[in-house]
């Protein structure tokens, strides 16, 4: 994929190294059935990137393609240009193993695997080998548990099943999974949606703390949410990208009749 | 603007509007009566303004509520968020608006034992400019109209250069009579109660301006309210 050429046709004057990622003219079908429509996004470093818009607009399947997720899809065909650092991540010579280790994923429903609270987080640095010896993986599943603000909550029983945690407890499990292999780029699609306000505001906490170390796109149904913890915000639309800019200016002025809609909560 | 799926949100925002233009109301009524008071020197009028105050003062806690409670329950975003916002900082200006009137209205009384002045007239016109800027105001945002509020932005002008040479034909009573000091000095404050009411008008259209645009008029207004900055010429009083 030509980097030159997205600098020149990139409406904006932002240096691409900002962009951790880029998708450009992305179109997705499922069998006969097309479920995005030549979109183009970029996801900046170091920003939270939020994906907002009503159910069925095809967010799940953006953020899918960001990781290749939809690979495992038998009907999705994936057309157009992501890229990684400039990379193209749908090129041959992209192993989706390595690929997913460095756009890990966070989904809605927590998913803790049937092991033990320490086994889930140890599980992606072992296939991966990213620990040399027993002492380095717990080190990596004590700082993983603990960048995911669980580590407290947890120690004294490491090896107790994953899925003897609450709900948020669970969902920050999965975070400390997604850190442990140091990916690069998180996305969440809904993390939030069966947390209450308590264990939701800690994950919010926890994805501004993310934030330094990692490029996040989360994809939300709270306004509020988008608006408290993105920078970014795109809005999605029966399949088209309708919107992205600053969070701030999208939950204030967005340009676009169908954003203002939408966020405000009208008939479209 | 489409209408929002929960119907109950569209009456509370209207009920705001309603409440706001109907606050406008009662204190461009207020202004109409104290300058009207003020001309006539009617000690009853001047009487039941201030009574009536009360109720601009309830208006304003009655809006504020509502509107704390729409944010509470609906958490709105964007032009929902501006119109709630906007409404509670109109209302603050009314009610300003209306103590002034008040304002205005007590000083029949110390007027009433003076001599009446025929300076008075000088300050119905300036009070007549204030309450059209008011009433053209709650015009533009009954209607929604940026173009009107930027009008009433513009038009403040005229109040300030009004109240700028009312006050220099004041000073220049109280020089020569010192008589006069008393009433004249009544009568500068109640210019002055006049003048923050063109400014409150302002600010109104400010509001509009960013309720209907989402961003603030930040056009630079001739500022020409100078009397702060104006000497008191001394030798004309002893020259004569
Ligand atoms: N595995 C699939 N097979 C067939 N169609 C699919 C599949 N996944 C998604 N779709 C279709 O693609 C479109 C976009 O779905 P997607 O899951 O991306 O929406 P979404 O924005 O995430 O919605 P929600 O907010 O409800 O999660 C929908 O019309 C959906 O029916
Ligand atoms: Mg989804």
């Amino acid at each position: 994929m030509a980097m030159a050429q997205v600098a020149v046709e990139m409406p904006e004057v932002e240096p691409e190294e900002t962009f951790k990622m880029l998708g450009r003219g992305v179109n997705v079908h499922y069998g006969d059935k097309q479920a995005l429509f030549d979109v183009s996004l970029a996801i900046r470093a170091n920003q939270v990137t939020s994906l907002i818009g009503p159910s069925g607009c095809g967010k799940s399947t953006f953020i899918r393609c960001l990781n290749r997720m939809n690979d495992v899809i038998e009907i999705c065909r994936v057309a157009g240009d992501i890229t990684l650092d400039g990379r193209d991540i749908y090129s041959p010579k992209i192993d989706a193993v390595e690929l997913r280790a460095r756009v890990g994923m966070v989904f809605q429903k927590a998913n803790p695997f049937p092991k033990s609270i320490f086994d889930n987080v140890a599980y992606g640095p072992r296939i991966h080998g990213l620990a040399s010896n027993k002492t380095d993986l717990e080190a990596i599943v004590v700082q993983s548990l603990s960048q995911a603000g669980l580590f407290e909550e947890v120690k004294d029983r490491l090896h107790a099943p994953g899925t003897s945690l609450s709900g948020g407890q669970q969902q920050r499990l999965c975070i400390a999974r997604a850190i442990a292999v140091t990916p690069e780029v998180i996305l969440m699609d809904e993390p939030c949606s069966a947390l209450d306000p308590i264990a939701t505001a800690r994950i919010e906490e926890l994805i501004d703390e993310l934030r330094k170390d990692y490029t996040i796109v989360i994809v939300t149904h709270s306004m509020q949410q988008a608006a408290r913890v993105s920078q970014y915000t795109a809005f999605f639309h029966l399949g088209v990208l309708v919107e992205e800019g600053e969070t701030e200016f999208m939950f204030t002025t967005p340009r676009d009749q169908r954003t203002q809609d939408y966020i405000t909560g009208r008939f479209g | 603007m489409n209408d929002h799926i929960v119907r109950s949100y569209d009456q509370e925002l209207t009920e705001l509007s309603d409440k706001v233009s109907q606050m406008g109301g009662l204190a461009e009524e207020q202004l109409g009566r104290a300058l009207d008071a003020l001309q006539r020197l009617d000690m009853d009028l001047a009487e039941a303004i201030v009574v009536a105050d009360a109720k601009v003062d309830m208006l304003e806690r009655n809006i504020e509520e509502l509107a704390v409670l729409t944010i509470a329950k609906r958490q709105p975003m964007a032009q929902d968020l501006r119109e709630i916002m906007v409404s509670i900082r109109i209302a603050s200006d009314l009610e300003r608006i209306g103590d002034l009137a008040k304002n205005i209205a007590k000083r029949t009384t110390a007027l009433k034992e003076d001599r009446p002045l025929r300076i008075i007239s000088g300050l119905g016109r300036m009070g007549r400019q204030a309450l059209q800027q008011l009433k053209d105001v709650l015009d533009a945002y009954a209607e929604g109209d940026a173009e009107k509020a930027t009008g009433v932005w513009r038009g403040d002008e005229a109040v300030d250069a009004m109240f700028n040479s009312l006050f220099r034909e004041l000073l220049t009573y109280m020089m020569e009579d010192p008589r006069t000091i008393g009433p004249c000095t009544h009568l500068l404050f109640a210019a002055k109660n006049i003048e923050r009411i063109g400014d409150h008008a302002t600010n109104i259209a400010e509001n509009i301006y960013y309720l209907v645009h989402g961003e603030q008029l930040d056009e630079d207004r001739p500022k020409s309210d100078v009397t702060s900055e104006t000497a008191i010429d001394y030798t004309v009083a002893n020259n004569s």
